[in-house]
């Protein structure tokens, strides 16, 4: 059916956005180990409802082994783009790609938001052949169709291995695989996660590492022998070449998630990078124009925690005797003033005022889990696992956040882990604190990524300036 | 030149108006849509931070605009002019109903390799495939086989109509040089005359489509905002996709 207005969750700018109504319904991808499907969670958000704080709906995917992580919408603000405009479209369906599947399961989120049905399958069988990529990770709404990041691809024999990674794009209406994106990718093996400054045309990609890498768990000898990702990628989103690559040295391993400033008259964004292998650090760094050149710039860094008892360290941690930050998510406030920064080892959540990009202030931070620590929520007790995947309201008032990384590093990491959901509630003039109230106990199920009703701050990208 | 012009305004003055306000209202209705340009200017208008920037986006919009009608105009015209008119009448409906209902079916969004970092060429470029694609230059169509003061007569079954006055009565004369529907194509249909009102044509219906964009990208840049977007951005893909299929029966059913 032809819908005769926007869609009321669709912004131009990413202040107007930040004036939406508050969400009511949380997405949680839920990554189950033990021959157990992966499922994904509804969890009810909204103080008002008498099942506030509580999982309200389940659903469990008809295969094994998917290993869901990131997910997104089939729409967004981007509808809104001047150049391809086309605002009536529903965000209704939630692509979920498997991680070590390469399948895509489509959610239906009407007419029941509360209740998402699963509509159709993409399988990996055709993601490959029409794409030659594997292993999917970030589905972003783009202004032209879905773009999905890849880890994995077809290599030169034509099977599926250590190809390089990339981005495919399906159709935005009927969800088929149109191919994969690249016309010239240059240089670039790995892939990671993926965003963009529409208002610069320009794509950026970062780097994990190989599937092979990864995917059996972490060999500290490969990220000792620096073999994982360091470098970021930019690309010109028009004539999808690569244009320039961008080396933060190969101490930095595995450069993860990407977020560049929603407001698209600016030109920078920042990454995290989960380990230093020269001092066990985690860093977090700015890319921005430096004349017609990308460049960039370490502006945090974190160190690694010291640790007396080494009995107190897992297996994989005990040859280091301390615990490394691993920063493993960041997040960006639509307003592009606060960045949150997950310490997955440490158990610590960190907000910064990045107002100024190149001097970010430390304005709050929160200890939840970690490694040796175990940081207790009021509501829980000790806990396993450390804040993870980090998810802002489009306020910019509540985060929310999990503590699954990926399932074999899990183990290693943070041997029985149980999965649990919190929210954090942000000051907006600084400052972070627990939601005493707010616990989701998911248990044996590990909780990835969490997506908001309506769009949050990692959904939607927009064309108009703030 | 002159005598051209003349022969134009007499076609406005003598003969029937409508064909030349209707060319008017379409030109304001596609200014109106935010997919042929409007929302572009703002969108650049608002990177530069600039208002001169909007109006500065706006000329190779109408540009693009203008060449695409003015070339769709002129294969009407020429297909008119040597082929059998009634299979050209009943082609062009056909087509733009086939256009309109596909519009309906599946409202793709063109735009293509288009970005926010674009340049006169580009802009001109962008504006030219979009107003192709969405068919603008076709929903004019109508106004080739206007026939204003024609006299419509019905002969061996069929409704032929005759232009009382060609090439002043209407724009379809005036234009095309068609002298009647059903008939073979007339020898003057690549007249000096059909070419010069073949450009005024397209002239006034992009200059008419270049101040309602105008006035909008103003209006929405300076005073209304971007929340305007949001609660005002009907869904004028669906009003454009029907009015295709109304052109193109108009275009059957007149004549």
């Amino acid at each position: 059916m032809p819908v005769w207005r926007p869609d009321p969750t669709f912004y131009p700018s990413p202040r107007l956005a930040m004036e939406a109504p508050r969400e009511g319904l949380a997405y949680v991808a839920l990554l189950r180990t033990g021959g157990r499907p992966d499922g994904f969670a509804v969890v009810d958000v909204d103080p008002r409802s008498a099942t506030y704080g509580r999982v309200v709906h389940t659903l469990d995917f008809p295969y094994t082994g998917d290993e869901v992580h990131h997910f997104g919408w089939n729409a967004c603000s981007s509808a809104l783009c001047p150049f391809a405009p086309h605002p009536h479209v529903e965000r209704r369906y939630l692509l979920v790609p498997g991680l070590r599947s390469s399948r895509i399961y489509i959610l239906d989120t009407k007419p029941n938001p509360a209740e998402p049905r699963l509509v159709k399958v993409i399988e990996p069988e055709e993601v490959l052949r029409r794409a030659g990529y594997s292993r999917l990770h970030t589905v972003h709404c783009g202004p032209d169709g879905i773009y999905v990041s890849a880890l994995g691809g077809r290599g030169e024999g034509g099977q599926d291995g250590d190809g390089p990674g990339g981005i495919l794009i399906l159709d935005h209406d009927s969800f088929e695989v149109l191919g994969r994106w690249e016309v010239d990718r240059g240089p670039q093996v790995y892939a990671y996660d993926f965003w963009w400054h529409l208002g610069y045309d320009t794509v950026v990609t970062s780097e994990w590492g190989a599937p092979s890498l990864f995917e059996g768990g972490l060999d500290l000898d490969d990220v000792v022998s620096r073999r994982y990702g360091h470098r970021l990628h930019f690309w010109d989103l028009r004539r999808r070449r690569h244009v320039q690559e961008v080396d933060l040295g190969d101490q930095h391993q595995m450069v993860l998630e990407l977020r560049p400033a929603h407001d698209p008259s600016k030109a920078y964004g920042f990454v995290g990078v989960v380990v230093s292998v020269e001092d066990l650090s985690g860093s977090v760094w700015v890319w921005y124009r430096d004349g017609d050149r990308w460049a960039v710039r370490k502006v945090i860094e974190i160190p690694a925690e010291p640790v007396e008892d080494k009995d107190a360290l897992p297996d994989i941690l005990k040859p280091l005797g301390a615990v490394p930050p691993l920063i493993t998510d960041i997040n960006l406030s639509l307003d592009d003033r606060f960045l949150y920064v997950s310490c997955w080892g440490t158990g610590e959540l960190r907000q910064y005022d990045v107002s100024d990009p190149f001097h970010p202030k430390l304005t709050g931070s929160v200890r939840l889990g970690g490694v040796v620590r175990r940081a207790a929520h009021p509501a829980a007790g000790p806990l396993t696992g450390g804040p993870q995947m980090v998810e802002v309201s489009r306020d910019g008032r509540r985060v929310y956040v999990t503590n699954s990384l990926y399932s074999t590093w899990d183990d290693q990491f943070y041997p029985g882990l149980r999965g649990w959901l919190v929210k954090l509630d942000a000051d907006p003039a600084g400052g972070l604190a627990v939601d005493p109230g707010f616990f989701v106990e998911f248990g044996e199920s590990r909780p990835h990524q969490v997506r908001l009703q309506g769009g949050d701050s990692s959904s939607d990208s927009f064309c108009f300036p703030s | 030149m002159h005598d051209h012009l003349q022969q134009a305004m007499s076609a406005a003055h003598g003969g029937s108006p409508w064909p030349w306000l209707a060319l008017i209202l379409l030109g304001a209705y596609h200014g109106l849509n935010p997919a042929m340009g409007w929302l572009f200017a703002v969108a650049l208008g608002m990177h530069a931070r600039s208002g001169r920037r909007v109006i500065w986006a706006l000329l190779p919009i109408g540009l693009g605009h203008a060449a695409s009608v003015g070339l769709v105009l002129a294969l009407l015209w020429g297909a008119q002019a040597v082929l059998p008119a009634r299979p050209v009448r009943y082609g062009v409906a056909a087509l733009l109903v086939g256009y309109g209902l596909f519009h309906l079916i599946r409202s793709r969004h063109a735009g293509g390799r288009v970005g926010m970092q674009v340049g006169f060429r580009d802009l001109a470029l962008w504006s030219f495939l979009m107003a192709t694609a969405h068919g603008a230059g076709l929903m004019l169509a109508p106004l080739l086989w206007w026939q204003g003061d024609g006299v419509t007569i019905v002969a061996h079954g069929e409704r032929v109509a005759v232009s009382a006055r060609e090439g002043t009565a209407s724009l379809a004369g005036a234009v095309s040089g068609v002298h009647a529907a059903g008939l073979a194509a007339p020898a003057s249909s690549t007249s000096a005359p059909g070419i010069f009102n073949l450009a005024l044509t397209t002239a006034l219906h992009a200059s008419s489509m270049l101040l309602v964009a105008g006035a909008v990208a103003w209006l929405v840049y300076h005073r209304l905002g971007l929340l305007f977007l949001r609660r005002a951005w009907v869904n004028l893909d669906l009003v454009w996709a029907l009015a295709l299929v109304a052109s193109g029966m108009a275009v059957a059913l007149t004549g």
